[in-house]
């Protein structure tokens, strides 16, 4: 876990805050903002998926949703909604 | 001592709730390991060193605020009947996630209970748990369960009677914390929520305000102070401007700082925590290349295990049925025929008999339902699913209530509630009758072995069904591009790790469902078969043509003389009697009027009058074609089974044509109830039924034209 946040850090350009929705299967990411309506806010908190919070990604399938691992829980997302998560 | 002690269990969905609520009340009710599955309100009594304790088991949440109408039930139990005791029950292989909504639940103010289910689970994982720190954080006992295994039960009541009795009260407990910024503004608000003491009291002015800057819709409507709702605003842009976060975000972030705090000091890990297998298993079941592939697979499946192995108890079932009958016709010698012996026996045994003999399929089919729902497979079939449900306009999740379908439309349209948007809802619920429900198997199980050989009876059944949900799909797009345009809710959903189904678990599903399944046939499917019976006897012929008849059968008496031929005549008679007699019955006359409409699907007035028994209820349509058919056979003659009297009237293309008419047409009369009462309009209940019905009489006139056309199946 460790050695991968490390690694992470010295790839440039990888500090910078992007979509959930870009990060690549087995990436570790901390979330720094939610742009999206306070409903959904909400149940992305209720959730886990709040800022500061870090995520695993764990499947990215290509156009479909995706599984992250999040305060030790599986969650799906759809697209759209990975879309609406920054992260760094 | 004596008075009755009111707890509500909650918990987020996949913690155990429901199993625990089943082992303290002994109740019977299903537990699945999807998301959602609990919508409505459980209560359960058990008695316990003579108090009277009753539990209420709440719909599975993720947090109290009012985003779903589960939250809202939930919430608004707690906060407005007060419980004397809350039970959270905490998935503790999960925990800091879980412990979101006991923060939230300690917020309340209730007396808190906390029971660490899964310890089991969480031990093998490496987790060790301080519960007395525990308990100090939360202002809650906290008692050690396994659900599965009924382990901690005796300890958990006892704290709820401790808990529960007078000056247990544990007062006023800790609270998070959330930061200078935001304590001031709660600050604020609390002091100007004082000028309504009647609110304050009730639900305290602290949890009041917290909800409000958490821009709680459901709460903010019971404030009217127009001095609290300009400082709401004010602190909103105010906390914004300062942490460049809504008010809701802050909150949120503080109570799993809360919750991360408090497992920092009372967790300690001795493994690291991996799903490794679950992921394994999920990066190919989940797949883009395998997933829908496994998952048609698992379908077939399904089945192909509820047509092969029910088999063999349908005849013992079948037999048992014909013998019952022919024990109970022999009290009636012969020639003292009366309509009492005709009701017994083609009404009511023959009526149920031919519901019942569906029980091993039912049973099988809610077996394999069980299993895929409590191994977790499920979920990832939603999330699989929504690819292609995204693609039609509707929410992965929809495919939730859409598999439940296949049980039973009632509880598949109560579960659309987890569908937050209006609109997703609606369509879903529109659609679900599609799916082939439990009911109509015994149509397919009566007609497939009949017309179509051996080799084929699996993929006919499996080509039935995905022809449904076909049918759904295309719905659902054109009910989405017309009457309910819109964007969809973006999907979320928590994946439950696979879990080794229990027998006991999966027995008690199948029981569960196919009990239901049981009290239909004896309670309703009783009645309407009565019904159906009055309907196909009376008014009887008329007298002149009884007599006409019977003059017929006198002149055959006495001018033929040899004995072959004479009881061939005869019986072609008494043939075409019954035959007048069943024509001339209101059911026949329904039948004959409808004709018109039927003719072109290939129906005759017997299909018509099988049908009319289906709307009421779908398996009837079974039972209602075995009187049919047993009222025009010869009284004399061994009964021949009902599959062979088919195959000598309806070539296969009529018989598939009723399969497909059956899985479009018209819900059945419960699935028209609830879809009001879920609805709350009629409007959309007359429209699924309208709709419905015309859908199915264009494609059965389609198929059946086309057919003929075509030669197939003559």
């Amino acid at each position: 876990m460790l050695s991968l946040s490390d690694r992470e850090k010295r790839i440039p350009g990888e500090g910078r805050s992007k979509p959930l929705s870009a990060v690549e299967a087995g990436k570790k990411v901390y979330i720094v903002a939610v742009d999206s309506g306070q409903g959904l806010k909400g149940r992305l908190a209720a959730m886990g998926l709040v800022p500061g919070v870090p995520v695993d990604v764990i499947l990215n399938a290509p156009r479909g949703p995706f599984i992250v691992a999040v305060k030790g829980s599986r969650v799906m997302l759809g697209r759209g909604m990975a879309g609406k998560i920054i992260v760094v | 001592m004596g008075s009755k002690i009111v707890v509500a269990l909650a918990g987020n969905p996949n913690s155990g709730k429901t199993t625990i609520f089943n082992n303290l009340t002994g109740a019977r009710q299903h537990v699945g390991n999807y998301p959602g599955v609990t919508v409505e309100r459980k209560e359960g009594y058990v008695r316990h060193d003579g108090r009277e304790i009753l539990f209420v088991d709440l719909p599975g949440t993720y947090s109290l605020t009012a985003y779903s109408a589960e939250e809202l039930v939930a919430r608004n139990f707690i906060v407005d009947e007060k419980p004397d005791v809350v039970v959270d029950i905490i998935d503790s292989s999960n925990l800091e996630r879980n412990l979101y909504l006991a923060v939230q639940l300690m917020e309340t103010r209730v007396p808190l209970i906390l029971a660490f289910n899964m310890s089991d689970e969480a031990r093998a994982r490496g987790y060790e748990f301080d519960l007395e720190k525990f308990s100090r954080f939360f202002n809650a006992p906290v008692v050690r369960t396994v659900g599965h295994k009924g382990e901690g039960m005796e300890e958990l009541i006892e704290q709820i009677i401790a808990v529960a009795s007078p000056g247990g009260d544990p007062g006023e407990g800790p609270s998070v914390n959330y930061g200078d910024e935001l304590e001031e503004e709660i600050g604020r608000i609390v002091s100007l929520l004082s000028d309504d003491p009647l609110l304050t009291q009730k639900y305290g002015a602290r949890w009041l305000a917290v909800k409000l800057l958490e821009n709680d819709r459901d709460v903010l409507e019971k404030v009217s102070s127009e001095a609290v709702r300009a400082r709401l605003t004010k602190s909103a842009s105010h906390i914004e401007g300062i942490l460049g976060e809504h008010p809701e975000t802050v909150i949120a972030s503080r109570r799993y700082g809360f919750i991360s705090g408090a497992c920092q000091e009372a967790v300690h890990s001795t493994v690291e925590v991996l799903h490794t297998i679950s992921d394994r298993i999920d990066s190919v079941v989940t797949s883009r290349v395998l997933g829908i592939p496994i998952f048609l697979g698992f379908m077939y499946l399904v089945f192909y295990l509820t047509f092969t192995l029910g088999d063999p108890p349908m005849g013992w079932i079948e037999g048992f049925f014909k013998w019952l009958g022919d024990n109970v016709g022999v009290l009636w010698p012969e020639g003292s025929e009366s309509l009492l012996k005709s009701l017994l026996i083609d009404g009511i045994i023959g009526g149920v008999g031919g519901v019942i003999v569906f029980l091993p399929n039912i049973l099988l089919l809610f077996f394999a339902i069980a299993i895929l729902e409590d191994s977790g497979y499920m979920a990832r079939a939603a999330f699989i699913m929504d690819r292609l449900m995204h693609r039609i306009g509707l929410h992965g999740k929809s495919f939730i209530p859409m598999l439940i379908g296949f049980g039973c439309s009632v509880p598949a349209i109560m579960a659309t509630r987890m569908l937050e948007n209006r609109r997703d809802r609606l369509v879903t619920m529109l659609v679900v009758p599609l799916m082939s429900c439990g009911a109509r198997l015994p149509i397919y199980a009566l007609i497939i072995p009949a017309f179509f050989p051996q080799a084929w009876n699996a993929p006919m059944l499996w080509i039935i069904y995905v022809i449904g949900i076909l049918l759904a799909v295309v719905s659902a797009k054109i009910l989405r591009s017309t009457i309910f345009k819109g964007e969809s809710v973006p999907f979320v959903m928590e994946l439950p790790p696979y879990r080794l189904p229990t027998v006991r678990g999966v027995l008690t599903h199948m029981w569960q469902r196919g009990w239901l399944y049981l009290k239909k046939a004896g309670t309703i499917i009783l009645g309407i078969s009565i019904i159906l019976w009055a309907l196909t006897t009376f008014p009887g012929l008329p007298e002149e043509q009884v007599q006409r008849f019977e003059e017929e059968k006198q002149t055959v008496e006495t001018i033929v003389t040899d004995e072959e031929t004479k009881k061939e005549k005869i019986a072609s008679i008494e043939n075409a009697m019954t035959e007048a007699s069943l024509e001339d019955s209101i059911a026949g006359r329904i039948g004959h009027a409808l004709e018109p409409v039927l003719k072109p699907m290939g129906f005759d007035w017997k299909i018509g009058t099988a049908l009319i028994g289906a709307f009421a209820a779908k398996e009837v349509f079974v039972a209602q074609l075995g009187i049919v058919y047993s009222v025009g056979k010869e009284a004399d003659e061994e009964s021949s089974p009902l599959r062979d009297q088919l195959r000598a009237n309806y070539t296969p293309l009529v018989a598939f044509c009723i399969m497909l008419f059956c899985l479009v047409s018209a819900p059945c009369m419960a699935t028209i109830a609830v879809t009001r009462r879920e609805s709350n309009s009629w409007r959309w209940a007359l429209f699924q039924l309208s709709g419905l019905t015309v859908m199915a009489w264009i494609l059965t006139v389609v198929v059946f034209q086309a057919g003929r056309l075509f030669g197939i199946g003559i």
